[in-house]
């Protein structure tokens, strides 16, 4: 699905990452934890090819990113859902609208598809809030939207920048249920989060490999989980 | 990118302007100031464009007419002494009559001669007290006549008389006229360029204000050219209505203008004529189409600078 090479991404001079090697196959869970600012955002937009690596290779759906067009890039995003960090919607579409934005983008009928939105909007239960604006939801409630606009289009893999990060413990667990849920259906999840409690819980119901990011390396997580 | 893939996505723009798409106009949302300025604009410079077309139409029938009505005709001017002057009028007369070219010829009356001086010197002159020269009204055929050899045969036959082919002057006012022409050609494409320049800017204005817009419709896998085409199809619209608008207020003040018989000059003939009233019909969807390359090209280089 999303394999990565020996790469490094440097920024302003300095090195951000360095030696990232991962491949993330159909169907796993992997979470992604570190320090704040160790490079866990930038690892994930450089799996959904919003940063270009600075060396090494990073190959998304068996094809190497440094050769696709803008296009191709876009097509490839369209089976990667992502849930920000930030949850970023367009203020001035309802909820329902920014759920079906990834389908509007692509050309498909929202219209046809009205049934699977509204089924998708109540599996996230936000079927009340649907009308609202993005302003006017909690941040459980954005989450949600969130997580329901990373789905809409069927994706292969989903990415989650620490999707519990404006939410109590007992949203965070139902997002969790819901990640876990996608990925029981075959979708590959990685979930950024410095949440080591929320990993433990998730661990206890699903097989899920934990990678910490190291002074720039990537590595697996041992027993101090 | 190929040529055939750049015209097939300029195509595909362009269908789905025509077609519409209510969800993809929703994803951007209502940018006040720049509508307005695009729909002004575009009304202001089809304003204009009515007049650069009427001037340019107007001074095109000018040059046309004076170029053929003067181009036929020229006049003898006989100068002599009084005692003379008849029988050298005769004797240019008899000469015109005999040269290959010239279809027929004929002496001025006083009265036309005083039409002909009154602008300069009021109605009531008394004309037989000036030493006025004979003027004879000389009208050729399409081939025209040798003016040199004419000049030589008037100069044995009849000394006083001078040809005046209009060559000297009717040159000059045929080229001021086909300048002013291509001037008002000129000004119709400065315009159209300071349409794409003024509709450029307010796209580039508009794609700053919505990089939140753009940030999130690529996230979730929208193509550079739906993110351009959701401005496109708005700078289209705006840009045809305000052209739309401009051009039939520029029509009203063309034919409001006065007539000829109220001033009787030059600018009496700005204006269209005919089937040239259909010309300015051509301007709203020539706006559009400026507007419509100009958004889309400031759009995609846009897009093409943020990755």
């Amino acid at each position: 699905m999303i394999e990565l090479e020996n790469v490094a991404y440097s920024y302003g001079g300095g090195d951000l990452l360095t030696d990232i090697s991962l491949r993330l196959q159909a169907g796993s869970f992997h979470f992604l934890t570190g320090p704040s600012g160790a490079g866990k955002s930038t690892f994930l937009k450089l799996c959904y090819m919003e940063l270009a690596a600075s060396k090494g290779l990073v190959q998304v759906f068996g094809q190497d990113v440094a050769t696709l067009g803008r296009d191709q890039i876009a097509f490839a995003r369209r089976r990667i859902g992502v849930v920000h960090q930030e949850c970023q919607f367009l203020d001035h579409l309802s909820v329902a609208e920014n759920i079906a934005l990834p389908l509007t983008v692509s050309g498909k009928d929202v219209a046809a598809e009205r049934q699977n939105l509204a089924d998708l909007i109540g599996w996230v239960g936000l079927t009340k809030q649907q009308n609202q604006l993005p302003p006017e939801l909690s941040g459980g409630e954005r989450q949600r939207a969130a997580l329901a606009r990373a789905v809409i289009m069927g994706p292969d893999v989903i990415l989650a920048d620490e999707p519990t990060g404006n939410v109590d413990w007992e949203m965070s667990q139902r997002l969790m249920s819901l990640l876990i849920e996608l990925n029981k259906m075959g979708k590959s999840v990685l979930v950024a989060t410095h949440d080591l409690t929320l990993i433990r819980n998730t661990k206890a119901q699903v097989s899920a490999r934990v990678l910490r990011i190291k002074d720039r390396k990537l590595q697996l997580a041992g027993a101090d989980l | 990118m190929s040529k055939l893939h750049k015209l097939r996505n300029a195509a595909a723009t362009m269908t789905e302007l025509v077609a519409g798409d209510r969800a993809a106009d929703r994803v951007v949302p209502p940018t006040g100031f720049t509508a307005t300025l695009t729909t002004f604009t575009a009304g202001a410079m089809a304003f204009l464009a009515v007049f650069a077309l009427a001037l340019s139409l107007a001074t095109g029938r000018l040059a046309e007419r004076w170029a053929s009505e003067l181009a036929q005709t020229s006049t003898v001017r006989i100068s002599a002494p009084l005692e003379e002057i008849e029988a050298q009028t005769l004797a240019a007369q008899e000469v015109l009559r005999t040269t290959p070219g010239v279809v027929r010829s004929r002496i001025m009356s006083e009265e036309e001669q005083m039409l002909l001086l009154e602008p300069w010197f009021g109605p009531d002159l008394p004309l037989e007290d000036l030493p006025i020269p004979r003027l004879i009204e000389v009208v050729e055929d399409e081939e025209g006549y040798d003016a040199a050899g004419l000049r030589l045969r008037l100069a044995g036959e009849a000394p006083g008389a001078f040809l005046d082919d209009h060559t000297r002057w009717r040159r000059p006012l045929v080229e001021a006229a086909n300048r002013l022409r291509s001037l008002g050609w000129i000004a119709i494409a400065l315009i159209g360029l300071s349409t794409a320049a003024m509709i450029t800017l307010a796209a580039r204005a508009a794609l700053a204000a919505n990089a939140q817009v753009i940030r999130v419709t690529r996230l979730v896998g929208a193509r550079d050219v739906y993110i351009a085409r959701a401005f496109v199809r708005r700078f289209t619209i705006r840009a045809l209505l305000g052209a739309a608008v401009g051009t039939i207020a520029g029509c009203i003040a063309v034919a409001l203008l006065p007539s000829a018989a109220d001033a009787g000059a030059f600018l009496t003939g700005l204006g269209f004529r005919g089937w040239h009233w259909l010309w300015p019909l051509t301007i709203p969807p020539l706006a559009a189409l400026v507007a419509f390359w100009a958004t889309r090209s400031a759009a995609l280089r846009t897009l093409n600078e943020v990755t």
